[in-house]
């Protein structure tokens, strides 16, 4: 049976603005199992990012907890951290500013290396530096090439050649394709999937496109203003949404076939809002086409409607 | 881990044939490109070499501070081929003796207020907060006394000599180096790449030293190289007003305020102070310039 | 049938530098017909961008250059226009709209200065009342409120952003629309909002489109013919039902679609085309795409293949003769 790798308990993140306090992340629950892959959906400005930082202590949160293996990381001390370090990594989206301009790929494989220790002898660092880039599928001779001289599809390549440096045991994708072209976004999600296979990884694989985020997941939350709004297995997600943002965001992506073409679509109107000092109720209320009355009173918290399937919804509390 | 035992299977054996090419060797590869970054380099060992090499060309106690009023102000000519000044000194053994004061002053003093504006700036900018606002504001309290009375003030409380001219330069520099440094990390030091070391749990000097200084150098070092000319001609400045280096001793700042006096009949006594100035600072920003070009492997021409 | 408004032939656009020169566009033929939707689709650095910029005769001064062909733009031959010829011509028979709604305003002028700049340039028969009140009316048009026109950029979100920009290009009723990218930088509900109103609007103001971007799914919905680019050719190009209901295809298109996640099945791996475009600088020769093809003969690595023509279907591939 597998168990729960990473477990967070009521997560909250406030950044202090001079507006009031923004809700980046508010009250979040969930759990990755081991080997597993848990999506995080939601549109820019959701708190999808900032969650994942959080989670790695990149950021500190506000409170909440998030469990490693059963363990609370956030009591853990600069030292206790950095062994943690080790076990979680991050690919992040932008492969063009994730990369240091003035480093060679091979200084910027070994940094991580380097910095934790966990191999000294050089020829060591350079031979799994070589392993590393085999492992991604970079040829060798690019060891002195800077990145600005590769295009994004390799670019990201290093990207993840630099998370499995340390031999982490989960990692957070944040957008990892989403700047690439299709075919090389295929060509690198092919690539993450085999090292999860290979490796037993753990990922938390954080998107804004629905279509990459139903091929890799095996459950989905899907965020909306810092809250997680519906979460469930990602066949049954694409199945039987139930929540009404669910079932707008799945609406809205654009299909390569003509099936759909000159349907109407329930497009939802108006945009989302500012996360800054929230009103209380739903917060998906001002554009939901189902609102009603009760709908701006009261918390919704995830409930289980059916089994393993959580929504946030005046319609099923 | 098939990792693991991949490499203690070859352990200490370089697997692959591809060398890696060492960091300075290629900032040295992309520097030799650049032709007037290499001018600049020959122009600085010249200058260099004569300053060390001046007791060799010339006899300092007798050419360059023995007053000989019989050869005063003399054209360039066969015996001395930069001329003489007002009190018969030859003006060319002065040039290459006042060369190491000249340059070894301003330079240190570039060194040590660039190295510790480095730091300020890039504790200011990284950490940020209450932190960032008091170092600033000590900053803003220097930069808001006149650079010149500054320095003036500091060597009057600390009185004259090469040391505490040094201090009180670098001190009155320090500002507009932190304040530079500043500016230039908060751009950077948000960029992913900055929170990829921080998520594998690289500690802040490292950080900063590794990811964040190299990517901030390029306007570092265009304000350094520029300031090295305000130091010369600071320091004359100072010996002018008998708080820097001591009357007869020579000094490229001191020559060209001495020879302005007699600039009307005796243009040489200015132009060739002036011009060695020139070439040093010349030189010095040629440099600069190529430096800042290949510490940063993206620009290739 | 209706007339062509604009057609290009056989362009070659280059860009040079120092180094070397970049063939970004070569020989290219495309004609877009009036009031007709055609969708660009093609990978970064296929020279989509480059021939709507070589439309508009925007081409970066001195390093772009068309080398050969012409571009006939509603009776006007654009490639021998003179810059004083284009700039009448830009944003009144034809204009622009640029991927990145942020940084396409100018943040120092309000919404409603930036589309009255248009009008005054091009209706100068217009006087201000008049121009003011197009200025609300194309507002109203993009479904914004006229009276945010008195607003700054920055008040408004991207989506709103990007309707601002789209009132700016439709202001003058422009017979054609270089949309690049309008909604990349978009949230998928927003995209959906925009591109609702994009295809309304295409319909009222009978405005034909060039639609550049990466996403097929968005051709899908919106397009009426599809040209898929790869190395500054475009190597298929059909009606959307030869697209995406057809079963011929360039072994590109085939891998194009491949490498999309599917929705409605479930599959492990995805089949995406393996190895990187190449280099525009130094194009292999023959067919550009055999160097990933996986279809790919001999005769492809020398020959340059020739068009296939089935009805409103083109393919440029040796595999169909």
């Amino acid at each position: 049976m597998s168990v729960d790798l990473i477990q967070t308990k009521n997560l909250k993140k406030y950044f202090k603005t001079p507006k009031g306090e923004l809700h980046a992340v508010d009250d979040v629950n969930f759990n990755i199992k081991r080997g597993q892959t848990l999506g995080v959906v939601g549109e820019s400005g959701c708190g999808k990012s900032t969650l994942g930082r959080t989670i790695l202590r990149l950021l500190e949160p506000t409170s909440g907890e998030v469990l490693y293996n059963g363990k609370n990381i956030l009591d853990y001390d600069f030292k206790e951290m950095q062994e943690m370090r080790k076990k979680m990594q991050i690919i992040f989206q932008d492969p063009y500013a994730s990369l240091n301009p003035r480093m060679t790929i091979s200084q910027i494989i070994a940094e991580p290396i380097k910095v934790c220790k966990t191999i000294t002898n050089k020829i060591e660092i350079d031979n799994k530096v070589y392993d590393l880039m085999e492992t991604v599928g970079l040829a060798e001779r690019l060891v002195n090439t800077y990145p600005h001289e590769l295009d994004g599809g390799r670019r990201q390549r290093i990207g993840v050649a630099r998370a499995l440096a340390l031999d982490p045991e989960f990692i957070v994708c944040d957008e990892p394709v989403s700047a690439l072209d299709v075919s090389i976004q295929a060509q690198i999600l092919n690539l993450m999937m085999d090292l999860q296979e290979e490796r037993g990884l753990t990922y938390m694989f954080i998107t804004h496109d629905l279509s990459v985020v139903k091929h890799i997941s095996d459950e989905i939350a899907v965020m909306y203003l810092g809250q997680c709004v519906e979460k469930t297995s990602s066949d049954e997600l694409f199945e039987n949404p139930m929540h009404p943002y669910t079932r707008a965001l799945l609406d809205a992506i654009p299909v390569p076939n003509l099936s759909r073409r000159n349907k109407s679509k329930g497009i939802i109107k108006g945009e989302v809002t500012s996360p800054i000092n929230p009103k209380p109720g739903c917060r998906f209320a001002a554009r939901c086409s189902e609102a009603k009355p009760e709908c701006t009173s009261g918390n919704f918290e995830l409930k289980e409607v059916s089994k393993g399937h959580f929504v946030a919804c005046a319609k099923y509390s | 881990m098939t990792d693991n035992t991949v490499l203690n299977n070859s352990k200490a054996v370089r697997k692959s044939k591809v060398k890696k090419r060492s960091q300075l060797k290629s900032i040295w590869f992309r520097y030799k490109k650049n032709k007037l970054a290499m001018l600049g380099l020959v122009l600085l060992i010249i200058l260099t070499l004569v300053s060390i090499c001046a007791p060799l060309l010339a006899n300092y106690n007798e050419d360059a501070i023995r007053q000989d009023m019989k050869n005063r102000l003399q054209f360039p000519n066969k015996d001395h081929i930069f001329g003489t000044d007002q009190y018969g000194r030859d003006l060319f053994a002065r040039i290459i003796f006042g060369a190491r004061v000249s340059l070894s002053i301003s330079l240190i003093t570039i060194a040590v207020s660039l190295s510790i504006g480095i730091i300020i700036g890039s504790v200011a900018g990284f950490y940020g907060g209450k932190i960032d606002d008091v170092l600033m504001r000590i900053m803003d309290v220097f930069l808001a006394i006149p650079q010149m009375l500054m320095a003036i003030s500091i060597v009057a409380a600390l009185g004259p000599g090469t040391g505490n001219l040094i201090a009180a330069m670098s001190i009155s520099n320090v500002p507009r180096f932190a304040r530079i440094v500043r500016s230039s990390i908060l751009t950077i030091k948000d960029q992913e790449f900055v929170e990829a070391a921080k998520a594998c749990g690289t500690r802040d000097g490292r950080i900063i030293a590794k990811h964040i200084v190299p990517n901030a150098i390029g306007p570092i070092i265009v304000q350094a190289t520029l300031n090295i000319a305000e130091t010369i001609i600071s320091i004359s400045g100072l010996s002018f007003l008998g708080l820097g280096i001591k009357a007869p001793t020579p000094e490229w700042g001191s020559m060209l305020s001495e020879g302005k006096e007699q600039m009307r009949y005796y243009p040489y006594l200015v132009i060739i102070p002036g011009m060695a100035i020139v070439f040093a600072v010349m030189a010095l920003n040629l440099m600069g310039d190529g430096l800042r070009d290949a510490l940063d492997p993206r620009l290739k021409n | 049938m209706a007339d062509k408004l604009l057609e290009i032939k056989d362009l070659n656009v280059i860009y040079e530098t120092d180094e070397s020169t970049v063939y970004a566009v070569n020989g290219l033929n495309l004609s877009i017909n009036e009031g007709e939707t055609l969708g660009l689709v093609g990978e970064t650095g296929a020279g989509k961008t480059t021939t709507a910029l070589s439309i508009m005769k925007l081409l970066p001064e001195k390093i772009g250059l068309i080398k050969k062909g012409e571009i006939i733009l509603d009776d006007i031959n654009v490639t021998n226009a003179t810059e004083h010829d284009m700039r009448l011509l830009r944003g009144d028979t034809v204009s622009m709209i640029f991927q990145d709604p942020m940084t396409s305003l100018n943040p120092t002028l309000t919404v409603g200065e930036q589309i009255a700049e248009v009008l005054e340039l091009h209706k100068k028969d217009m006087n201000k009342e008049q121009v003011q009140k197009r200025v609300e009316e194309i507002l109203e048009l993009v479904g914004l409120p006229a009276e945010r026109k008195s607003e700054y950029p920055h008040q408004f979100s991207g989506g709103m952003k990007q309707r601002v920009v789209i009132a700016i290009a439709l202001a003058c009723e422009p017979k054609l629309l270089l949309a690049d990218e309008p909604t990349t930088a978009l949230d998928v509900t927003i995209q959906a909002q925009v591109l609702e109103m994009m295809k309304e609007l295409k319909d009222k103001l009978n405005t034909a489109m060039l639609l550049i971007t990466h996403d097929l799914g968005v051709v899908a919905e919106t397009c009426d013919r599809v040209a898929i680019m790869y190395a500054g050719e475009i190597i298929e190009l059909g009606t959307v039902e030869d697209i995406f209901n057809g079963n011929k295809h360039h072994p590109y298109t085939d891998g194009l679609f491949g490498s999309l996640p599917d929705l409605t099945k479930k599959t492990r791996r995805l089949s995406p085309i393996e190895g990187l475009m190449p280099d525009p600088t130094d194009l292999p020769s023959g067919c550009p795409f055999h160097t990933r093809c996986n279809k790919c003969m001999d005769i492809c690595k020398t020959e340059k293949p020739k068009i296939t023509v089935d009805n409103s279907h083109m393919i440029k591939c040796h595999l169909f003769k």
